[in-house]
């Protein structure tokens, strides 16, 4: 059993280190501040790869995305603020290269939908409630009578 | 009665919306461009085929002109060359190339060997100006007004068809008789 255990957990380890490799392979920027490298770090993760849709710049490793990688890159190096980038790219690219979206008036039913959805529910639930409260004395009743014929 | 109408309410109401939803959305993979009515973004470029001479969009104003992005690597850019050489004997408007991340050798020689159905083709090898296009895969062809605003755009081959029913109409004020 321990020797199981170490087997799997040792599998895992050579596993994440194999992923860890593929994952600097594909992009292996180094910028000089840790401070830069944490944002450029954040900013390629939530920028998506638009020609494979469903990756985010980080790790996708085709042309359009290392392009667009070095774009961040020399924007943040120019002293880019993140907003400005995001804008940036937006402005190329539309909001669908954001994987956060961001509030606007086009989309805002999309952002109140839950809380229209929630209310709804809330009304039905107390409707449903109210009227089930009405109903148990009701039901009570015939019961008794069941139990003494 | 309200117990099974406003259920059949809430039914018809989430078909509508998914009805619309379906009818409106754009073609598979297809992702609207945010440069569609605002001004194309100016570049200058070397130009592939004469490289005394720059590609620069402030000589491009005042007439419109079709803004295609291709590459010798682009599959779907080889099936639309005949498309675009119909489109240069139509000569309705010139077709100004945008070869992206390319070899100049390699797109001289598909020039040559296909025919050339570009007024000017402007190199862009570092992929800077496609990015500006907001490109993000070769074909993609933009209908530019002389006002240099995008009208238009087309991601995909260029067929006939898309010539004839999407960039004709959307030209205005052309000379009479030439379709």
């Amino acid at each position: 059993m321990m020797w199981r255990a170490a087997r799997t957990s040792l599998l895992c380890a050579a596993l994440s280190l194999g992923m860890a490799h593929v994952a600097w392979a594909v992009d292996p920027t180094e910028l000089p501040d840790p401070k830069l490298q944490a944002r450029y770090v954040a900013l390629t993760h939530e920028l998506r790869c638009m020609q494979c849709q469903n990756e985010s710049l980080a790790d996708s490793p085709v042309d359009l995305a290392a392009d667009l990688r070095r774009e961040v890159r020399d924007q943040l190096l120019a002293g880019k603020s993140d907003d400005d980038i995001r804008a940036w790219m937006s402005a190329r690219y539309g909001d669908f290269i954001l994987f956060r979206p961001r509030y606007s008036l086009r989309n805002a039913w999309l952002w109140g939908a839950p809380a229209v959805l929630l209310l709804i529910g809330a009304l039905v639930c107390w409707r449903v409630v109210r009227n089930r409260m009405t109903l148990l004395p009701a039901d009570h009743e015939p019961l008794e009578e069941d139990g003494q014929t | 009665m309200t117990r099974f109408l406003l259920p059949l309410a809430l039914f018809i109401l989430l078909a509508a919306v998914l009805a619309v939803g379906i009818r409106h959305s754009p073609e598979k993979g297809v992702i609207a461009s945010p440069l569609l009515g605002k001004p194309a973004p100016p570049f200058t470029l070397p130009s592939l085929t004469d490289p005394a001479h720059a590609v620069r969009s402030a000589d491009l104003k005042g007439h419109w002109y079709l803004f295609n992005v291709w590459g010798t690597w682009c599959g779907e850019c080889r099936q639309e060359h005949e498309t675009l050489l119909q489109v240069r004997r139509a000569a309705v408007l010139p077709i100004i190339g945008l070869d992206w991340k390319d070899d100049d050798a390699q797109a001289v020689a598909w020039l040559t060997q296909l025919g050339n159905p570009y007024q000017s083709v402007g190199t862009d090898h570092s992929g800077r100006v496609a990015i500006d296009w907001g490109v993000y895969g070769a074909p993609e062809t933009f209908l530019v007004s002389p006002q240099g605003v995008v009208v238009y755009k087309h991601v995909g081959a260029l067929t006939p068809d898309t010539w004839t029913r999407e960039i004709l109409p959307r030209v205005s004020g052309l000379p009479a008789g030439k379709t």
